[in-house]
């Protein structure tokens, strides 16, 4: 399943080299991120989504895509950044983890990108905390970085957090 | 039969989707309902009847006979019979009964386990029983049937009982309960602490039972699947658990409720009432140090106000608002819900919640409404333990079906006193009781676990009011007998003391199971029981029945702004006997004058938008069709002026809303005397 593959950066990063992938982009707190297409399931408009009470921060709340109930995070809560300004009209990406889904919402959606794999560089050792456990990798793009989401590392760390508090 | 081989990921697949599908339809229904006739309804009733059908077709590939779970049984009891060295006869009926696979798969392992106790403390060995007048092997019943959407299952034994004095130490010594604490529990409730956890009453770990699975692991099992249990015990007669449990886990009802302006789903099976609260009425909340608590006829009840817990408002309970109130049912323990408005019962698909969620303890899932919002449905254990459930219940199942006879609160009635047998004066109202008897003890015989006599020429169910009365020690035994149709039913007492007519005026309410309050007669405290305490459990359905002989088929047309009302007097007088028709408003009502509609009875609401109840029965009094049809008008609010205004427009009679036994009361007693007019 491609989730192995980018369950640590270092296999990520041995995919990258042999294959070109193909990204969602989106911006959050004007950084560009890329999450894996294969990993997407959606990428929604904005929603009505439900509040959950006495539910951990960055839940959001819950909406019915199709039928399925979907968990909506915050990735700017995710990501230790201030909260989405207006989470009822945002956008979002649907991604699957453990047979769940949650959408995570972001500030702006991108174009599906396909960088060359020799503009791939491993996420810089100095970056902080909340973004080393989930980032896979880092793209050279022209117009700026493009950082990939390990999205099972992301959802294991919100997910493991918000039950263990 | 031919059989195939399907997987069972397959089959829960198409239970997925039938249950979306039976829920699309119900959408469907609902909004076509309001329309009369359309070129939709007849495709939409053939969409109806297939979806039935398909959902009937696969539920039965998870239905099984609850026999798969008892198949082990026998052996099991066999073997234990011979480690035990008792004789022990198993008894199993209804063992075709059917049910979800799912439920079947976890109600197993909690039904062993009683059986295995039965065995080993419930029987006494040969000896003993021969010794008690008992015949020497013992007897084990599983009984299993269908009722409503359930399924019963009952495990009876006829051994010693639970043995209470045993039970007291045992949670004096675990330190379950101070002494203090356990001085002031009645029987019933001291039977609860079986159900605790760290409680276990086999004074030895034997190889059979005391490893450590006790009764409250069976009951959390069983309350897992959203059942319930209870439990039933006299002492030297034996004992009874019975198990409710949901045939499927698919589907469940729920009631849809809102509070801090959003919806959640409260499991129907938890829900025992719905009580409309307010300063006027009857049931008003009230408060001890700033805790709430709402008066239902004869006891308070702990409320928890669902938008405060859940922080989404910040509101005091006041007694002055109107609120809704949903009293739900925890194991023995119930408690109301504070909601700020009560939508319709629904069907729900029941889906987990996500990872993230799971450690909420008050969701037990989430699901889909037909509209297609999603929803939290709300766990009743979970909110139980927000109102300090911990204590051991003092609730009883058979609280809510009191007798009418309290509400003549001022008037003379003339009281039985007579002495149970524990010392303690206690009296019944005579108008309730059909005879006296006296029987011999001898006459009265043991079957099943219960007491028996033959009475009439049919089978009398008895009951001691006091539970350890020793049967034996008198020759012959005073029967305080009650009756509805061909069914009798006696209390088995010490000896009558007198009759005494006075005002039936409680002065402390009762708090424990069986005693409406204390009186005073004759200078000395005496209890007052509650009659429908003692009749529900010999005949659990006493007064459902007798609501039933009710005059039948007369039709009565309903009026209420409130989908809340509506839903709440349609089941009500259905089940009492009547052909219900119920509509939202006085135009709606007289549109069905207008189409030719013909009705025995007119219960019609007062505050109403548009038209009020007092236009409308001045309209239809004036009307040549209707006009000789007796009009109730149902009100919130009680009072004289309004009374009078109500009988200046031609209603004939006021009832207020919450008062279902006055509503049932009025409806019959007018219904006779415009009868006896015609």
């Amino acid at each position: 399943m491609n989730q192995g593959l980018a369950n640590s950066y270092e296999s990520a990063n041995e995919s990258a080299r042999n294959i070109q992938q193909s990204f969602v982009t989106a911006s959050i707190a004007g950084q560009r991120i890329g999450i894996l297409i294969a990993e997407v399931q959606d990428v929604l408009n904005k929603q009505k989504i439900h509040k959950i009470p006495l539910s951990p921060p960055a839940v959001v709340g819950a909406l019915n895509l199709r039928g399925r109930i979907v968990t909506a995070l915050d990735l700017r809560l995710c990501l230790n950044l201030a909260p989405c300004a207006a989470p009822e009209s945002a956008m979002s990406i649907v991604v699957e983890y453990e047979n769940e889904l949650y959408s995570l919402l972001v500030d702006e959606i991108g174009d599906v990108e396909t960088p060359p794999s020799h503009l791939y560089e491993r996420p810089p050792a100095t970056l902080g905390p909340a973004w080393r456990t989930v980032c896979s990798g880092v793209y050279r793009m022209d117009e700026a970085l493009l950082l990939t989401l390990d999205i099972a590392n992301l959802l294991e760390v919100t997910v493991d957090g918000a039950v263990s508090q | 039969m031919m059989g195939i081989c399907s997987s069972v990921n397959l089959l829960e697949n198409l239970m997925t989707m039938v249950s979306e599908l039976v829920l699309t339809r119900n959408q469907l229904m609902q909004t076509m309902c309001n329309e009369q006739s359309s070129a939709f309804t007849e495709p939409l009733q053939r969409l109806n009847h297939i979806t039935s059908e398909l959902q009937e077709g696969v539920m039965k590939t998870r239905m099984q006979p609850i026999g798969k779970a008892w198949n082990k049984l026998p052996r099991i009891v066999r073997d234990l019979s011979q480690e035990l060295d008792k004789q022990v006869n198993l008894e199993m009926f209804g063992a075709e009964t059917e049910l979800d696979r799912q439920v079947l798969e976890m109600i197993k392992d909690p039904l062993t386990h009683m059986v295995r106790n039965s065995c080993d403390h419930g029987l006494e060995s040969g000896a003993e029983r021969l010794a008690a007048g008992k015949p020497e092997s013992g007897r084990i019943t599983l009984q299993a049937a269908h009722e409503g959407g359930h399924i019963v299952i009952t495990i009876s034994d006829d051994g010693k009982g639970l043995d209470l004095e045993r039970i007291k130490s045992n949670v004096l010594e675990k330190g379950l309960a101070s002494s203090t604490e356990i001085d002031a529990l009645t029987d019933q409730e001291i039977l609860q602490y079986i159900f605790k956890p760290g409680f276990s009453t086999a004074s030895a770990v034997t190889n059979v039972s005391g490893r450590g699975v006790g009764m409250d692991v069976v009951r959390t099992n069983i309350e897992r699947i959203g059942g319930a249990i209870s439990l039933q015990s006299t002492a030297g007669l034996g004992m009874s658990f019975s198990i409710k449990i949901p045939l499927t886990l698919a589907i469940v009802a729920a009631l849809i409720v809102e509070a801090g302006g959003q919806r959640f789903a409260i499991p129907q099976i938890s829900v025992l009432e719905l009580v409309r609260a307010s300063a006027s009425s009857d049931h008003r909340i009230e408060h001890i140090d700033h805790t709430p608590v709402l008066r239902l006829r004869d006891r308070l009840l702990p409320l928890l106000h669902l938008g405060n817990m859940l922080e989404l408002s910040d509101e005091t309970v006041s007694g002055d608002a109107d609120s809704f109130i949903v009293v739900a049912q925890v194991g023995n323990y119930s408690f109301g819900i504070v909601v700020d408005e009560v939508f319709d019962t629904e069907e729900i698909v029941v889906k987990p919640v996500a990872p993230l969620l799971r450690k909420l303890a008050v969701f037990s899932g989430n699901t889909i409404l037909g509209d297609g919002s999603v929803v939290m449905i709300l766990d009743p254990n979970g909110l139980a333990e927000n109102v300090g459930a911990a204590r051991v219940s003092q609730q009883n199942s058979a609280v809510d079906r009191r007798a009418p006879e309290a509400k003549s609160s001022s008037d003379m009635v003339s009281l039985l006193v007579f002495n149970a047998g524990d010392g303690v004066r206690k009296a019944a109202p005579l108008s309730l009781i059909a005879r006296l008897e006296e029987m011999a003890a001898s006459d009265i015989e043991i079957a099943d676990g219960r007491l028996l006599a033959q009475y009439r020429d049919s089978l009398m169910p008895l009951t001691p009011v006091y539970p350890e009365l020793d049967l034996h020690a008198r020759s012959r035994r005073p029967i305080i007998v009650f009756n509805d149709g061909p069914r009798w039913a006696g209390l088995i007492v010490d000896e009558i003391i007198d009759i005494v007519e006075q005002p039936l005026i409680a002065e402390i309410k009762g708090e424990m199971p069986g005693v409406m309050g204390a009186i005073i007669v004759d200078g000395q405290s005496t209890e007052l029981i509650d009659t429908a305490y003692y009749l529900t459990r010999l005949h659990s359905d006493w007064f459902a029945t007798s609501a039933n002989t009710a005059p039948s088929n007369n039709a009565i047309l309903v009026i209420d702004d409130s989908p809340f009302f509506r839903h709440l007097l349609s089941p009500l007088l259905q089940q009492a006997g009547y052909a219900v028709t119920s509509v939202e408003s006085a135009e709606r009502a007289l549109d069905l004058k207008a189409s030719g509609a013909a009705f025995d009875l007119i219960v019609s609401d007062i505050e109403m938008p548009g038209m009020d109840g007092f236009t409308f029965a001045e309209t239809v009094k004036s009307s040549p069709e209707w006009g000789h049809i007796p009009l109730i008008a149902l009100s919130g609010k009680q009072n004289v002026s309004r009374l009078e205004q109500g009988r200046i427009s031609g209603f004939t009679d006021y009832v207020g809303k919450t008062d279902r036994e006055g509503l049932l009361a009025t409806l019959s007693s007018t219904l006779e005397s415009a009868g006896g007019r015609a």
